[in-house]
C-alpha cells in the first residue's frame, strides 16, 4: 500500500495523475453546486433520469464526430422536455413520467453505442475513465465550471425562490418554467463532464450525496452551495488516492468517499443528524 | 377598481367557475367565503394567473392583470412548502422585493432595511436569523404577512392566513390589513371561520360553484346567501344564535 506522501510524489512526477485529480475536483465542484439545487427542488430522481438520457448523445456524437457536450445535451434537453410533456398532458404522475422516458433512452443509447463504439468505450461511460483525461477534456470540464458558476451568481436569486416557493415566484411573474430548462441543460452539462470522472451510473450520487451531506450542517443555501463544492471536491481527491493507491476503479472510489462523508455527517451534524435526533427524542 | 369579467376557468373540461363576475373595491377587506370545492382558490388563482382561465378577464383599474403583476402579492398557503429548505426568516422576507428587483440585481441596503422593518411591524424582529422550521404556524404565517408588505403591492390576496394559528397572531395579521385597508389598498382573505366574518370584513363574496352573491358585509351576510352556500341548518344556527344575542 501506498502512502500519502508517495501519492503526492507520484503527482508531480504523473502528468495523467494531475490531469485526472484537477478534472475530478472540477466535476465534484460543479456537481456539488448544481445537486444542491437538485435535492432542495425535490428532483433527485429527474437528476438519475437526465444522467442516463444523455447516453444516445454521447453515441450519435461519435457517430457525427461532433462534441460530446453538445450531443447530450441536446438529449439532456429533449429528455426533459418529454418527461414534462408527457407528466402535463396525461394523468401519470411525473415519476412515472420519468421512468418511462429514460429507461427508453437509456436503451437507445445502449444501441446506438454499440454501433458506433466498441465494448471497452461502452465501460468507459458506464463507469468513468478518470486516469485517461485528455487536454481537451480539461478545457471543456473547465468550460463547464464556468457555465455552472456563471449561471449560479448571475440566477441565485430566482433559484433560490424558485426552489423554496414557486407558486409565489410565478405570482410577480418570473418565468419559472425557462429557470427549469435552464436548470436541466446545466445539469446535463454537468452530467456529461461527470461521465469521464465516475461514468454515467454513478453520475447522480456526485449531484445528490455531496449536497445531501451539506444540507445536514447548514440552515443557509449560499453556505449550502460551498458546502457541497468542498464535499465533492474532497470526495474527488480522496477516492483519486484510494483509487491510485489500492488499485480500486476511480469512479466508484470517489462514490465512496462522498458516501462516508454523508454517514459521519448523518451521525454528527448538529443541525439534523442521528444523534441530536436520539437526544431531541430522549428528552421529550 | 380589481374587477373580473365573465371568467370561466375549468380542470379537464370540469368547469369549476362559469361564468362568474365580481368586483373589489380598494379601501376594502373583502372576504371569500364558501363550502370546500366552492371555487374560492380556483377564483384568485384564476386572478392571479396560475390558472389559466377558460374565458373573461380580470382588471385592474381597466388594465389586465398580467401588466400588473408586479401590484399584487399573495399570501399562500403554508402547508405547500419545505419548512426545511435552508433558509432563515430574514431571507424569506427578503424574498418579497425580488419582483420588482427583476433578473441580475440583488437586494440592497435599502431592500434589507425594509425587510427588517417589515418584520419588526409583525413583531419578529428577534426571530431574523432563525431557520423557518422553528417557527410556530402562527409566528411562520405572519412572516409571510411581513413579505407582502415588502412587496408594497396594491393589491394583496390572502388564502386563508387563519387556518391553524394562535389568536395573537390572528390579531396581529388582522392589524396589518387594516393598515393596508387605510393606505387605499385592495385587501382579499378567503376565509372559512363564520363567526368573524362581520367582524373582519367591510365586504363579502359569497361562493358555492361561483358566486352566490356579494357586496358591503352587512347586506350580504344574511340567512338566504348562507343557506344557499351551504345550509338550512348551518344558516340556522348562524342567524338565530345572533338574534339570541341581540
Amino acid at each position: 500500500m501506498t502512502s500519502m506522501p508517495a501519492f503526492i510524489s507520484a503527482l508531480g512526477r504523473y502528468e495523467f495523475l494531475q490531469s485526472a485529480l484537477l478534472t475530478a475536483v472540477m466535476v465534484g465542484i460543479m456537481s456539488g453546486v448544481v445537486g444542491s439545487f437538485i435535492i432542495l427542488r425535490g428532483m433527485s430522481l429527474m437528476g438519475d433520469a437526465i444522467s442516463h438520457a444523455v447516453l444516445p448523445g454521447v453515441a450519435v456524437a461519435y457517430m457525427l464526430g461532433i462534441n460530446v457536450l453538445l450531443g447530450a445535451s441536446v438529449f439532456g434537453i429533449l429528455a426533459a422536455v418529454l418527461i414534462g410533456f408527457v407528466a402535463t398532458h396525461s394523468k401519470i404522475k411525473t415519476d412515472t413520467s420519468i421512468g418511462v422516458v429514460f429507461s427508453a433512452f437509456y436503451a437507445l443509447g445502449f444501441i446506438l453505442i454499440s454501433m458506433a463504439e466498441s465494448a471497452t468505450n461502452l465501460h468507459h461511460i458506464l463507469f468513468g475513465n478518470i486516469l485517461a483525461v485528455s487536454d481537451r477534456d480539461i478545457m471543456s470540464t473547465a468550460i463547464v465550471l464556468g457555465v455552472v458558476i456563471l449561471f449560479v451568481s448571475f440566477f441565485y436569486k430566482e433559484l433560490l425562490i424558485t426552489s423554496f416557493d414557486e407558486t409565489y415566484a410565478k405570482t410577480y411573474g418570473l418565468k419559472t418554467q425557462v429557470l427549469h430548462y435552464g436548470l436541466m441543460l446545466v445539469l446535463t452539462l454537468v452530467t456529461v463532464s461527470a461521465l469521464q470522472t465516475v461514468g454515467i451510473i454513478l453520475v447522480v450520487a456526485m449531484l445528490i450525496t455531496p449536497a445531501a451531506t451539506a444540507f445536514l450542517w447548514t440552515n443557509r443555501l449560499g453556505t449550502m452551495l460551498f458546502l457541497s463544492a468542498g464535499i465533492g471536491a474532497v470526495s474527488a481527491i480522496s477516492g483519486l488516492y484510494f483509487s491510485y493507491t489500492l488499485n480500486w476503479a476511480s469512479g466508484p472510489a470517489i462514490v465512496l468517499m462522498a458516501a462516508v462523508l454523508f454517514a459521519f455527517s448523518f451521525i454528527c451534524a448538529p443541525k439534523q443528524g442521528f444523534l441530536k435526533w436520539r437526544k431531541g427524542g430522549q428528552s421529550a | 377598481m380589481l374587477s373580473v369579467k365573465n371568467l370561466t376557468v375549468a380542470y379537464d373540461d370540469t368547469p369549476v367557475l362559469t361564468d362568474v363576475a365580481v368586483h373589489f373595491d380598494a379601501g376594502k377587506i373583502t372576504g371569500i367565503i364558501g363550502p370546500n370545492g366552492a371555487g374560492k382558490s380556483t377564483l384568485i388563482k384564476a386572478m392571479l394567473g396560475l390558472v389559466k382561465a377558460r374565458q373573461g378577464s380580470v382588471l385592474y383599474q381597466d388594465q389586465p392583470m398580467r401588466a400588473v403583476q408586479k401590484q399584487v402579492a399573495y399570501v399562500e398557503q403554508r402547508k405547500d412548502l419545505d419548512l426545511n429548505f435552508p433558509i432563515n426568516v430574514f431571507d424569506v422576507v427578503l424574498t418579497g422585493t425580488y419582483g420588482k428587483l427583476g433578473l441580475f440585481r440583488d437586494p440592497g441596503k435599502k431592500a434589507k432595511q425594509a425587510s427588517q422593518a417589515a418584520l419588526e411591524q409583525v413583531a419578529l424582529g428577534e426571530f431574523a436569523h432563525r431557520q423557518i422550521g422553528q417557527l410556530s404556524g402562527g409566528q411562520l404565517q405572519r412572516v409571510f404577512v411581513a413579505r407582502a408588505i415588502v412587496q408594497e403591492a396594491a393589491i394583496i390576496i390572502l388564502d386563508e392566513p387563519f387556518v391553524g394559528i394562535d389568536l395573537q397572531s390572528e390579531t396581529a395579521i388582522m392589524a396589518i390589513m387594516k393598515q393596508w385597508r387605510d393606505a387605499g389598498k385592495t385587501i382579499i382573505v378567503i376565509h372559512h371561520d363564520l363567526n368573524k366574518v362581520s367582524q373582519y370584513f367591510d365586504d363579502l363574496v359569497v361562493m358555492n360553484h361561483g358566486i352566490v352573491d356579494y357586496g358591503p358585509t352587512e347586506k350580504v351576510y344574511n340567512a338566504r346567501n348562507i343557506e344557499r352556500a351551504f345550509s338550512a341548518d348551518l344558516s340556522a344556527v348562524l342567524f338565530d344564535e345572533q338574534e339570541v344575542a341581540q
